[in-house]
């Protein structure tokens, strides 16, 4: 009875929003009408173009698994599988346990930008980087909730951390920590990786829990969750959250961005909008990072390249999934797909970080860290 | 004012029976009662309101002098010519440190006890605004724009940012630990930090601070030069032509026993150099063999580079260092040196005694006086800078009387009772507190018995001391003990005894600064105290009334005064339980145990309690955990 509801859900849910009702529809829509830009008859959308310089351990970068990267100012820091990089006046510069970092592998960065200290998220606590002293805090000797920190963000003296045992909060004038986690939120699962912090709203991604907001003057939580639950398959889509196995939140301009493992979501805290790969640009729903731009234009690190969203266009940048070369594909509002000639792509296609120096974009790969100088 | 020389033994053998027959003495002689019998025939704790001048300056014409007095908090204003008293200026509790505003229009004053700054006109003489700032403010300096007021806060570790026009605070920089005195660099672009205590380091290893170089315009930490085997710093001092650097500070040498004192063993008393003049930062020593320079706070050096002149509180002299010879000498010696006994001989050209307790230290523009101010004698020593000798000492008003606890607090900061004069107890208990670090103590092996440097302060009423609770009461503890273990040399005589126990009695607990007014707990805090006052776990199951907090840390300073064995004791330790430590400002006292081996308050449980034997806690989830310490540092 159960299997039957959910099938009669899903194909009244695709009349309802025409989507396919076959899986050969759906790949008809998911491989698109790719045109060659010269001779295609479509206004191809301007979106920017960049020229991709890509660091590994041949240049210098601690590790070619690059889990995160931070802009800060002229220098560029790379959390790696095998030490914090940091690549100023053209020379990368590495960080290891033995200067003090909390462990080998990291996954997240965050900057102060009041007071310049950089944070790292490790796979063994948290440090702090602050004129060049490390201090690192761990679940030990500390009130972090877990030394495996997938996420961190500053909000004026407040250090907001995801970790793999909830949430927590690093009060820098009163050291004190809170923690944050199913006994004191809406929060189900505990794992949590990733976090955006700003002195309204907080938000939590939380991996098979959703996205926790937390308001900072009404001193509540709130919890945004799929309301297909866990049904695998996008019944309602616009109802809300596209998946509770969330990855990266990311909040600029009163906006939400949520990258999930089955797709990606905007919220401007009355309407949700979703993105699938059937539907948008996005080369897979299967998504690492998200980094908004502001209120409509964000950045997706997927496991199929880079994706870029102006609001209305999709520009996906990567090595081609079959030939490895170089490839850049813009998709407009109609969904024409068409291919950009260019030189040079991201070093990998699976992205895990990103972030922006102006009009440049830094991306962090599992094959290396890439610089995306823009071309005007 | 000259002051007798430090007690100086010289023949080994001599030392060793003057050590034995004081002990003996000592032991027979001082009891809690002898204390208490002194303290009712009239040597009582009376407070009188001395002065307590800890820093000078000068007004920017040179007309004025300013003295900040840390007992009666105020800045006092003398006529630099007469010395003639002009104002008193009350401002906060126990104000620490000063500095003019670039344009010499504004006085601010960092008052450490209340957390605040005082703001003077100095056209007027009288306080215009104070302004709230973080955790025991110790400094306050303003940049040379006249935007930012940076403010060193010694309990947060760290300095605030403050405008400089209304006193509202903009941040935080991270600082190093015990974040205490701040100096513009000659050009007026970067901010040097000292600090008091050292930086976490990782247990039994060699201690280290830092300088915290502040970019002034963009308000960051642009830098930290390290200061290794460094555990306390204090004031800095720039060349005029900003190429050379100076920071005084204390260099112990508390990975060997203490006992070795005789071998030169317990600190070097040292400056570091740094700057374009040196390259690399270079610390060079103070002591010299049984003319040891104790304690060196106050450094300047005067206008045309040739001499530094430093204010050594524990030896009660100003040093006079040439520096052409100074420079010549770390050019010629590469390497470290700051344990060689004969190498300031060929820079310090001459020890000038002074008063007790000399501090802050001012040179006139002209650089012909150097002016040192002498915390513990309400004085103001007057040095004639080419001739290298005292020509004057002018008193503060107050009263002339010493008091038993002036006494006593002379006797505490000095160190003169210990062998060849090479410490004095506020060489470990750093500004009557404590140092952050661990001690080899007793002459028992290398590496045994370690023990981390309980604080004093709120002492009375904690006895017994000693982290086996060997010692039964104040007298035995600062009698006695300190003698055979610390001085290694003859002690006090027993007036003295009793002034320093009456005074060591007398310390009161800085204020807390997680409390909140009223004494009323956030929900954190209050969860926290029921977890420390429970008695049945998260099972349900009772907790045995010996395993509950709350048991051995009764009362409202947290202690029992009663040893047990916590399951923290090492392999290296003695036998025998442990004294139960006093909560007194717990939150400030890293490291913890009895051995310093928690670097954190919770390293107490998470690391070192995984029979439960120091209290019921591995029921406890994290976040009841962090209550719990949210609670402790409430008391």
């Amino acid at each position: 009875m159960k299997a039957f509801c959910t099938i009669a859900l899903v194909v009244s849910a695709s009349m309802m929003w025409g989507a396919p009702a076959s899986p050969l529809n759906q790949k008809n829509v998911t491989g698109p009408r790719v045109h060659k830009a010269a001779a295609a008859n479509v206004k191809v959308p301007v979106m920017p173009r960049f020229r991709f310089e890509n660091f590994t351990t041949a240049n210098g970068l601690p590790d070619n698994h690059v889990y995160s990267v931070l802009v800060d100012g002229n220098r560029i820091w790379a959390g790696t599988d095998n030490g914090l990089g940091l690549y100023e006046n053209g020379k990368w510069k590495t960080l290891t346990t033995k200067d003090g970092l909390a462990h080998r592998a990291v996954l997240s960065l965050a900057l102060d930008k009041r007071t310049g200290d950089v944070w790292a998220g490790t796979m063994g606590g948290l440090s702090r980087i602050s004129g060049g002293r490390i201090d690192t805090f761990t679940q030990l000797n500390s009130g972090l909730s877990n030394d495996v920190v997938y996420g961190v963000s500053v909000e004026g003296e407040n250090v907001w951390v995801a970790t793999a045992a909830g949430g927590c909060k690093l009060d820098l004038r009163t050291k004190g920590w809170s923690l944050f986690n199913e006994r004191n939120t809406p929060m189900v699962e505990i794992w949590v990786y990733g976090v955006a912090a700003t002195p309204t709203k907080v938000y939590y991604a939380v991996w098979g829990s959703g996205v926790l907001e937390y308001d900072q003057q009404k001193r509540i939580w709130d919890k945004y969750e799929d309301p297909d639950g866990e049904n695998e398959m996008v019944l309602f889509k616009d109802q809300g959250l596209i998946h509770e196995i969330t990855s990266s939140v990311s909040y600029v301009d009163n906006i939400l961005w949520v990258a999930t493992y089955f797709g990606d979501s905007r919220y401007d805290g009355r309407y949700w909008h979703n993105f699938l790969t059937k539907d948008s640009g996005l080369p897979s729903n299967f998504t690492n990072y998200v980094k908004g731009v502001d209120a409509n234009r964000a950045w997706f690190g997927t496991d199929k390249g880079l994706a870029y969203y102006d609001g209305v266009n999709w520009a996906v940048y990567r090595p081609s999934l079959t030939t490895h070369k170089p490839e850049m594909t813009v998709r407009d509002a109609q969904g024409n797909v068409t291919s950009i000639p260019v030189t040079s792509a991201p070093a990998h296609n699976y992205i895990l970080g990103i972030d922006i120096q102006g009009s440049d974009i830094w991306v962090a790969t599992a094959e290396g860290l890439s610089h995306g100088i823009h071309q005007p | 004012m000259r002051r007798d020389r430090p007690i100086q033994l010289r023949a080994g053998a001599a030392f060793a029976g003057v050590v034995a027959c004081a002990a003996v003495f000592g032991i027979f002689s001082w009891t809690g009662r002898t204390a208490e019998a002194s303290a009712a025939t009239g040597r009582t704790g009376e407070r009188l309101e001395y002065a307590s001048p800890v820093e000078i300056l000068f007004s920017l014409d040179g007309a004025r002098l300013y003295v900040l007095c840390q007992q009666s908090g105020q800045v006092r204003v003398l006529d630099a010519t007469t010395w003639a008293e002009i104002k008193k200026i009350d401002v906060g509790q126990v104000p620490r440190g000063f500095s003019l505003s670039r344009r010499g229009d504004r006085l601010f004053v960092a008052n450490s006890w209340d957390d605040t700054i005082s703001v003077i006109d100095t056209g007027k003489l009288e306080v215009v605004a104070t302004w709230r700032v973080g955790a025991e403010p110790s400094s306050v300096v303003e940049d040379w724009a006249g935007k930012y007021l940076f403010v060193a806060n010694r309990i947060s570790n760290d300095v605030a940012v403050l405008d400089a026009k209304t006193g509202t605070e903009q941040k935080r920089l991270i600082a190093g630990r015990g974040a205490s005195y701040i100096t513009t660099s000659p050009g007026g672009s970067k901010l040097y930090v000292t600090h008091v205590y050292p930086n976490p380091t990782p247990y039994r290893t060699p201690p280290e601070s830092e300088i915290t170089v502040i970019d002034a315009e963009r308000a960051v930490v642009a830098d930290r030069i390290e200061l290794p085997n460094i555990a306390h710093g204090f004031h800095i001092a720039f060349s005029p032509d900003g190429r050379l650097g100076v920071v005084a500070g204390l260099h112990p040498k508390n990975l060997v026993p203490l006992a070795h004192l005789e071998h030169g063993g317990a600190f070097a008393d040292t400056l570091t150099l740094f700057g374009a003049d040196v390259g690399k930062p270079v610390e060079v020593p103070l002591d010299d063999l049984e003319r040891y320079a104790v304690r060196p706070f106050g450094v300047v050096i005067t206008p045309d580079k040739s001499r530094i002149f430093v204010t050594c509180g524990g030896s009660e002299v100003v040093l006079v260092v040439d520096v052409p010879r100074l420079l010549r000498f770390v050019r010629t010696h590469p390497g470290p040196h700051a344990q060689d006994l004969a190498a300031s001989g060929d820079y310090v050209v001459a020890r000038i005694a002074v008063g007790h307790d000399p501090r802050g230290v001012a040179v006139t523009r002209d650089g012909s006086k150097v002016l040192i101010a002498n915390r513990l004698e309400d004085t103001i020593s007057v040095i004639d800078a080419k001739a290298d000798r005292l020509v004057s000492t002018i008193p503060l008003e107050g009263p002339r009387r010493l008091s038993v606890l002036r006494k006593g607090e002379q006797t505490f900061y000095t160190a003169r009772y210990s062998f060849q004069g090479q410490i004095g107890c506020a060489s470990c208990h750093i500004d009557s507190t404590f140092d952050g670090l661990t001690w080899d103590l007793e002459p028992d092996g290398f590496g045994r018995d370690i023990v981390a440097n309980r604080p004093i302060e709120a002492v009375k009423d904690t006895e017994p001391f000693k982290w086996n609770g060997g010692n039964p009461n104040l007298p035995t503890e600062c009698g006695p003990r300190t003698e055979k273990y610390f001085w290694r040399a003859e002690n006090y005589d027993s007036l003295t005894l009793t002034d320093l126990v009456v005074y060591v009695r007398s310390l009161l607990p800085r204020p807390n600064r997680w409390r909140q007014p009223g004494g009323v707990l956030t929900e954190a805090q209050e969860r926290g105290r029921k977890l420390f006052e429970r008695d049945i776990d998260k099972f349900g199951k009772p907790i045995p009334e010996t395993n509950r907090c709350v048991y051995c840390h009764s009362g409202e300073k947290g202690t029992n005064q009663k040893s047990f064995d916590v399951g923290t004791k090492k392999a290296t330790d003695n036998p025998g339980p442990l004294d139960t430590a006093h909560l007194t400002n717990i939150a400030l006292k890293a490291p913890y145990l009895h051995d310093g081996s928690a670097a954190s308050l919770e390293q107490i449980w998470t690391v070192f309690n995984p029979q439960d034997k120091h209290g019921r806690t591995n029921d406890l989830t994290k976040d009841e955990l962090n209550d719990l310490i949210e609670y402790l540092r409430t008391r």
